[in-house]
């Protein structure tokens, strides 16, 4: 070992000890002061109630797959449209204007409305129409609700990617005797997602906590499930079990980004 | 708004005499280019016989770039006519693919497409615009890649690559094309000076191999060593068109004797 390598190590070592011991001091004064608040001893009963979380746990569980199986299936949905949105948004021929003009009106309408007001007007209006089943399911146009607002943001996303790769490359791909269509489809999309991928991972985690808002019409998913616990016990640590599970794939999903954003970052310059 | 021949230098319409058997390959006729009112490209005329090496020389701003470009039709020309090999390309509303598979262009900047590799940047156009087979666009690839030195370079992107080699390798990639006529523009310029030489020896064999080459520079002596014939523009304004051995030693226009002063002092 060099000494470079031998200081950079010893400096390494420290900063680790400084870390944990700061965050242990830290630790020590939350667990030392918060007990003493006057309600604490009435909180703890109705939201840190080991034993309703442990006999809760498993239900919540199952009604997670829930939550999964909707961001599954709406996830590959919002990714086709936000694509075909994007691309109206950024058709060049006078022809297929009105597409553009469509693009536009998606985007901002499904931008504007508050996410929870959507699910409510589909999610209970198209239902109310009378359809035959399945298609008077809540759950479905719930879901068709978060669809449509996700695909608007994630139309943006890719469109300012698409805007951000140079005109020299369209010029290049042209010059080759490539389509307008080749010419998206092998140099400029390309480039514009993998530019925006982190940006995506955010609509992706956001949408991840979003499905619990079907919660508010029907389907019984995580959220909706840690209520009717709620109910049933008159306590609230349901909810704190919900908040566990939803942080167990959000936290991962939230570093993997930053991680992606951080390499991103590096290359660039 | 068009003037008549007579009017025109006769170098213009002249071409070389050891090409005067073939008909030009591109004929450009009263070419003009306007960028918001600006007039870039201004009554150019200018024939490029099949197999000449046609040098554009001028200040940056004079619109070298843009003629190149409506050449390849990647702008629209406002005004004039341009012929390849007879047909007229100018034609508003032409599909410009076709056009493109046999007029290939290398920018200053490269513009490879940084996403893939070397072999994908070649064989990409063969395979969709040629509906060559993988097969086969990536055999003429690699024949390509060796001829210029780059046959161990396939696999890597571009960005792992030396400026002179990507810039080898966008030529390599208009090539595969298998183009009639090659518009260079100003292809060294982006180049550390010791890299300059490797691209120059590829524009050589290129000539070599009787390509038709309208190449725009600022190497005067490259441009004095390979040219059939130089053609000085300014202001967008054909000055004057003659042959190297004319144009750098004794040119007519007082224009081109300023600008050469200036440039080969430095
Ligand atoms: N797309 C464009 N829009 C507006 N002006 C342009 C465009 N391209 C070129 N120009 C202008 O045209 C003039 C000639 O440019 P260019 O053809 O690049 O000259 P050169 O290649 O000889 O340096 C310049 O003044 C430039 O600013
Ligand atoms: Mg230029």
């Amino acid at each position: 070992m060099t000494p470079r390598q031998r200081y950079e190590q010893s400096e390494r070592r420290r900063s680790v000890i400084v870390a944990a011991v700061s965050l242990a001091a830290v630790g020590a004064v939350l667990a030392w002061l918060v007990p003493m608040a006057p309600g604490w001893e009435a909180v703890k009963r109705s939201f840190f109630n080991w034993p309703i979380l442990v006999k809760t746990f498993p239900t919540l569980l199952k009604a997670f797959m829930l939550d999964v199986m909707i961001f599954a299936w709406s996830l590959p949905l919002i990714i086709v449209l936000a694509l075909v949105i994007a691309l109206c948004r950024n058709v060049r021929s006078a022809a297929l204007f009105p597409l553009r003009v469509f693009g536009a009106f998606y985007t901002d309408i499904f931008r504007g409305v508050p996410t929870i007001l959507l699910v409510y007007l589909i999610g209970f209006g198209i239902p109310g129409l009378g359809l035959p089943r399945p298609w008077n399911s809540p759950y479905l146009w719930g879901t068709v609700a978060l669809v449509l607002t996700y695909s608007a943001y994630v139309a943006e996303v890719l469109r300012s990617g698409i805007e951000s790769v140079h005109a020299s490359q369209r010029s290049a791909a042209h010059s080759l005797g490539l389509s307008e269509a080749d010419t998206m489809r092998y140099v400029v999309l390309p480039q514009a997602i993998r530019r925006q991928i982190p940006a995506m991972m955010n609509f992706v985690i956001a949408l991840q906590k979003d499905v619990a808002l079907l919660s508010f019409i029907g389907p019984v998913e995580l959220l909706r499930q840690a209520n009717v616990y709620k109910s049933l016990m008159a306590n609230f640590t349901p909810y704190v079990g919900a908040a566990i599970i939803f942080l167990c794939v959000t936290i991962p999903a939230t570093r993997y980004t930053d991680h992606l954003l951080a390499k991103q970052r590096a290359q660039r310059s | 708004m068009t003037r008549s021949n007579d009017e025109l230098p006769a170098s213009a319409r002249a071409v070389p005499e050891s090409l005067v058997n073939e008909l030009p390959r591109l004929r450009l006729e009263s070419v003009s280019k306007c960028f918001d009112e600006v007039t870039v490209c201004d009554q150019i005329t200018l024939d490029i016989a099949v197999g000449e090496m046609l040098c554009l020389i001028g200040a940056s701003g004079s619109g070298k770039s843009t003629l190149l470009r409506c050449l390849n039709l990647l702008e629209p020309v406002d005004d004039g006519r341009i012929w390849l090999d007879n047909t007229e390309i100018s034609i508003p509303g032409l599909d410009p693919g076709p056009v493109r598979k046999r007029i290939g262009i290398v920018f200053q900047s490269f513009n490879l497409f940084p996403h893939m590799t070397v072999m994908d940047n070649i064989t990409l156009a063969p395979k969709r615009v040629l509906q060559q087979e993988p097969e086969q666009a990536q055999s003429v690839a690699r024949t390509l890649l060796a001829q210029f030195g780059l046959e161990d370079k396939a696999k890597e992107y571009p960005d792992r690559l030396s400026g002179g080699q990507q810039q080898r390798v966008a030529i390599v990639r208009a090539l595969a094309m298998k183009p009639e006529v090659m518009l260079l523009d100003e292809i060294t310029s982006a180049l550390d000076p010791e890299l300059v030489g490797e691209v120059l020896d590829v524009v050589r064999a290129l000539k070599g191999q009787g390509m038709t080459i309208v190449l725009a520079t600022h190497e005067m002596s490259f441009a004095r060593e390979v040219a059939d014939r130089v053609c000085f523009l300014d202001k967008g304004k054909v000055v004057e068109v003659a042959p190297p051995e004319v144009m750098f030693s004794n040119p007519a226009q007082q224009r081109t004797q300023q600008f050469l002063r200036r440039v080969l002092q430095q």
